[in-house]
Formats: structure tokens, sequence, C-alpha cells
């Protein structure tokens, strides 16, 4: 893979006493949805939020489009083209959706093209735009999380479970905002227990265990392998 | 771009008791002044405590609004807030016995000149120690509680012996601008002239502090930073950077409070600042951690509970906030508005 916008290097990474990353090695392409698989508690929201800066490393690199940025504060990571977007959808409750969009411009005011292109792909944060965030329904404080990602044009994404827990139509139309920035060209790098949803969506895929990458290919090699699912992550799914 | 799959939004209604609990922090000064008036019986009275309370209330609000947040946005609980308080105390009151003779003219333009000299040197002294203080003292144990109360405390004692080094251990007494002494009756009540000032710096200050919030980008991260630092940095803001600009306006505001408290007590003493810490944690408690409404609302009825305690039932004002405090706490453990959840 020639000139990944994102590229972990042996890295790994402690939560107080805990070993947890054990020596991530990951390449992220430009332009494509890699899908990060494996099955609860193997390191897959950690490396996300590792690669954001959350959690330091103990060893290794990360290298965002070429520069390193291992030592990097989360604030600049972010300002360097990175979106994040937390399992935890991290809302500002107290906030109106409103306030919370113009606080992911980090860059200046909300474009009204860009707003206007993200009340296609979420409207019913055009009906709330004035409403506290905290008063959202669940499916709508996601909907509001990825869509403080995609505010201002960024370099990569970091998406952790956009639909862990939602109701079938949001879970489409969540799946059809994330076509949509593919479709613009976007780098995301997704989380996803919805195996249909990463089949959908996903170009490439990296499936974790015991905090290693275990396995890379494409999604549809994965998607297609009920054998190789089985062994990577334990059980079959809807193989096609 | 693609139409978004059918996604009708709806959202549950809010219900008058859900609505009522919500508004219920906001009513309970009004309810707290009606309570007044019923058991008081005589209107000017009242109103005399009700300036009282209200002037008091505003005074503690300054002091605490600082330490609110400070304690919302980076978890650090700071027992060293108290030694601004004295220190703004003392400069901005060296700075009104050194222009004694606007002070004493009877111009309310040469005292309120006097006022504003005296509150923006002890604001520019307690903003540069409260920068001082967050780099030296604080910053190096960001995430332990422990130590921050001890190097906090040790803080606080270091700064009030300071302060017997610079003013003498003795407290020192002054009398307050000609034109702001005595008071104006109003519906037959005497409201002292200095107390209804403290109200309107008070109230100034409030409303000021609200737009901030509400209308300006700092006072968005502000606000995002007490509920979710980690995303808010998340999204490209240096919150370390914010945060040391909010203990330094918290460190001023603080010796905007204890000039304005100095001068309602025309007395001062090292150990002020270390007195009204009581007071004002009581008031960052019951408001909820990192609210400044809270702090707002919460200060206000601290102030009038006390006012009107002392009035009904002396012997009861000295227990008057801690009751207060519990009632708060049993009713809303986490405090009236918080937005910080309970660590």
């Amino acid at each position: 893979m020639s000139d990944p916008i994102l590229r972990l290097e042996g890295v790994h990474t402690d939560i107080a006493q805990y070993h947890i990353l054990q020596g991530v090695d990951l390449e992220v392409p430009r332009g494509a949805v890699t899908m990060l698989l494996g099955r609860n508690g193997v390191g897959k929201t950690t490396t996300l939020r590792t690669a954001i800066g959350h959690w330091g490393t103990r060893a290794g690199r990360i290298l965002f489009d070429g520069e390193d940025v291992t030592a990097t504060k989360t604030a600049d990571r972010a300002r360097m083209g990175i979106g994040y977007v937390p399992e935890d959808m991290g809302i500002f409750s107290d906030l109106t959706v409103e306030e919370n969009m113009t606080l992911a411009a980090v860059s200046g005011p909300l474009v009204p093209a860009r707003r206007d292109w993200i009340f296609g792909a979420f409207p019913p944060l055009r009906t709330f735009w004035k409403s506290p965030a905290g008063t959202l329904s669940g499916g709508q404080k996601q909907m509001l999380s990825i869509a403080r990602a995609m505010a201002e044009e960024r370099r990569l994404y970091l998406i952790d479970e956009p639909t862990k827990g939602l109701a079938p139509a949001i879970v489409s139309t969540m799946a059809g905002a994330l076509r949509e920035l593919k479709t613009q060209g976007a780098s995301i790098l997704l989380v996803e227990q919805n195996f249909a949803v990463a089949k959908a969506l996903g170009d490439h895929a990296a499936v974790m265990d015991d905090g290693r990458i275990v396995w890379t290919g494409p999604m549809s090699e994965l998607a297609t392998d009920a054998g190789l699912q089985e062994r990577l992550m334990g059980l079959s799914m809807e193989a096609t | 771009m693609t139409d978004a799959p059918d996604h009708r939004p709806t959202m549950a209604g809010i219900t008058i008791v859900d609505r009522m609990a919500q508004a219920m922090p906001v009513l309970l000064v009004p309810i707290l002044l009606v309570l007044g008036f019923l058991a008081i019986g005589n209107p000017s009275s009242w109103l005399t405590l009700t300036v009282s309370g209200l002037a008091m209330g505003m005074m503690i609000f300054i002091m605490a609004s600082g330490l609110t947040l400070v304690f919302g946005l980076m978890d650090v609980i700071n027992f060293g807030h108290g030694a601004f308080i004295s220190v703004g105390a003392f400069v901005g009151i060296s700075v009104v016995l050194g222009l004694s003779q606007w002070a004493q003219a009877p111009s309310l333009v040469l005292n309120l000149c006097v006022v504003l000299l005296a509150v923006l040197a002890a604001m520019v002294v307690t903003g540069l120690l409260g920068w001082a203080f967050e780099r030296v003292i604080v910053k190096p144990v960001y995430g332990a509680h422990l130590k921050q109360i001890l190097v906090t405390v040790g803080g606080l004692i270091v700064i009030e012996q300071l302060i017997h080094v610079i003013w003498g251990p003795d407290e020192i007494f002054f009398a307050r601008p000609e034109t702001l002494k005595g008071a104006v009756t109003f519906w037959g009540a005497a409201l002292e002239k200095y107390r209804l000032l403290a109200v309107a710096i008070g109230l100034v200050l409030f409303i000021a502090m609200r737009m901030v919030f509400r209308r300006t980008k700092i006072g968005l991260i502000v606000r995002a930073g007490v509920e979710n630092g980690e995303m808010v940095e998340a999204l490209g803001y240096r919150l370390r950077l914010v945060f040391v600009g909010v203990f330094i306006a918290g460190s001023a505001l603080a010796g905007l409070g204890g000039v304005m408290w100095g001068l309602y007590q025309e007395v001062i003493t090292a150990g002020m600042g270390e007195e009204m810490m009581i007071l004002v944690f009581i008031v960052v408690i019951i408001g909820g951690l990192g609210s400044v409404e809270g702090a707002f609302i919460g200060a206000l009825m601290v102030g009038l509970l006390q006012n009107y305690i002392a009035f009904l039932e002396p012997k009861l004002a000295l227990i008057s906030n801690i009751g207060l405090m519990t009632a708060i706490l049993m009713w809303r453990p986490q405090g009236m508005k918080p937005v910080v959840k309970a660590k």
C-alpha cells in the first residue's frame, strides 16, 4: 500500500496497569473506508483513541499523512485534519445543536453550504437546531456527533461504532451519510459491529485480536468468506 | 448528494412536572423572597434585609464564579482561592487609602473613580498572582485531588503570611468613600448605598458573564469544556490554555470580590479570604459543580437566608447555610444545576 493517510507502526498503549495495544501495525489508505473489526475488548476503541491522542503510546509511531504525530497533542492532531467521533458520542448536552456545530467549526464560522449539506444528510438536526443537545434521542445525538466531525472538511475521519444501539431506520440514515462522505473521497477508519453496514461501506478491513492486527485485506474478501470470519472474529456472519 | 432515508424526527413531550423540576432552582429565589416577606411581616424591614441579602449574595457569587469554573473545567480543587480574595482586598484598600483625598471628597464621581481604580488594581494583581499560582502550584498536581488540597492549602498559608509581611499583622480599619456611606430611604426602608452598588455590580457582572458564555466562541469552549474536556480537545481546542485563562479570570474575580467585601465590612484581615471560603464552597456545591448560573442562584439564596434568619432567629443564623446546603443536597445530590457529574 503506498502513501497511507494514517500509519500505526508497532504501537503499544497502556491504560493504567493494563497493556491494551500490543504492537498494532495498521495502514489506513487515502480516499477509502477501512473497517476496524474484531470481538469486544480487543482494542478497537483504544486504537482510535490512541490515533487521536487521548491515550499516549508506550512504544511505536503514529504517522499522519507522512508526519510523525506520536508526540503531538490531541488538539493539534485535530487541527491537522483528523475528525473524531467517539463511541459515547461526546455530545455537549448543555449546548444547543447549533452551538455544538459552531464549536465543531474550528477554523471559522460554519459555512452555510456545509450546514445545508449536513441538514440533507441528517434532517432532524435542522428541526432541532435550537434545542439543547441533551434533549435529543439517542439516534439524533449520534447524528449530531457525526455531523460535528463533518462540520469542516477533514483529511481523515475516525468513527467509533456509529450505529451502536440504534433503530434500523436511523442505522440506514447513518449509513447513507457515511456513504455520502465516501463518495466525496474521504478517508475513514470506521469501527463497526454491524456487519451489514461494514460490508456495505468498507473498502478495506483490518481485524484485531488481543491488541494486535491479525488480518488485513479487502472487505469484499472478508465479507464473502464465512470461514475467515469465524476464524478471525469467532462467529460466522452473513457471508454472501 | 444522495437523499437521506425517510426518518421522521420526534421528541418526547416534556411534562409539566419535568418543566417544574427544571425551573425549580430558578424559582427558589422568588419563593425565598415571598417566604421571607410572610415571615418578617414588616415590608420596610423585609426590603432592608432583602437588599442586604442580595448584596451579600452578589459578592459571594463574584468570589465563587471563578472557583466553580476552575473545578468544572479541570477538576481542580483550589483551596488557595481564598488567598486571592485577601490579596485583592489588601491591594484594593491600599489604593483607597492612598487616594484618601479623593475618597473623602463629597463627590460621587471621584469616589467611584477611587473604587474603580481599587478594583482594577486588585484584579490585575490577583490575575497575575493566579497565573503564577497555576503555573507553580496547581500545574504539577493535575488529576491528584489529595495533592491539590495539600499544596493549595499550603499556597494559601504562604500568601497569607506574605500579606502579614507586606501590610503588617494587624487588621486594617478604614472608611468607605464619602458618598457611599449612609443610606437612602425608599418605601420606609433604609437601603445602604454601598449595598445597592454591590447589587448593581453583581448583576452587571452576571449578565456580562452570561453573554460571554452564550454569545462567544470562548464561552462555548468553556461551557463545553466543563462538560467534556476530552471532546473539546478532539475538536481542536487546547483546553489547557483555556483553563489557564479561566484560572486567571477566576483569580481576578476573587480579587474583585475581596475589594467589595472589604469595602462592605470596612475592615480587612489576611484571613478574610479563608473565612469566606466556607460560604464560597457552600455556594459552589449547592449550585452544582461547574455551573455559573447555579452558583448565582446559590449565592443569592445563601445571602438572603442568612439575613432573614439573622433577623427572625439570630441563634439559628450560624447554621442556616449548612442547613440550606443539607436540604439542597438531599433534594438534588449533585446540586441545583450540575454541569459536571460527581466524580
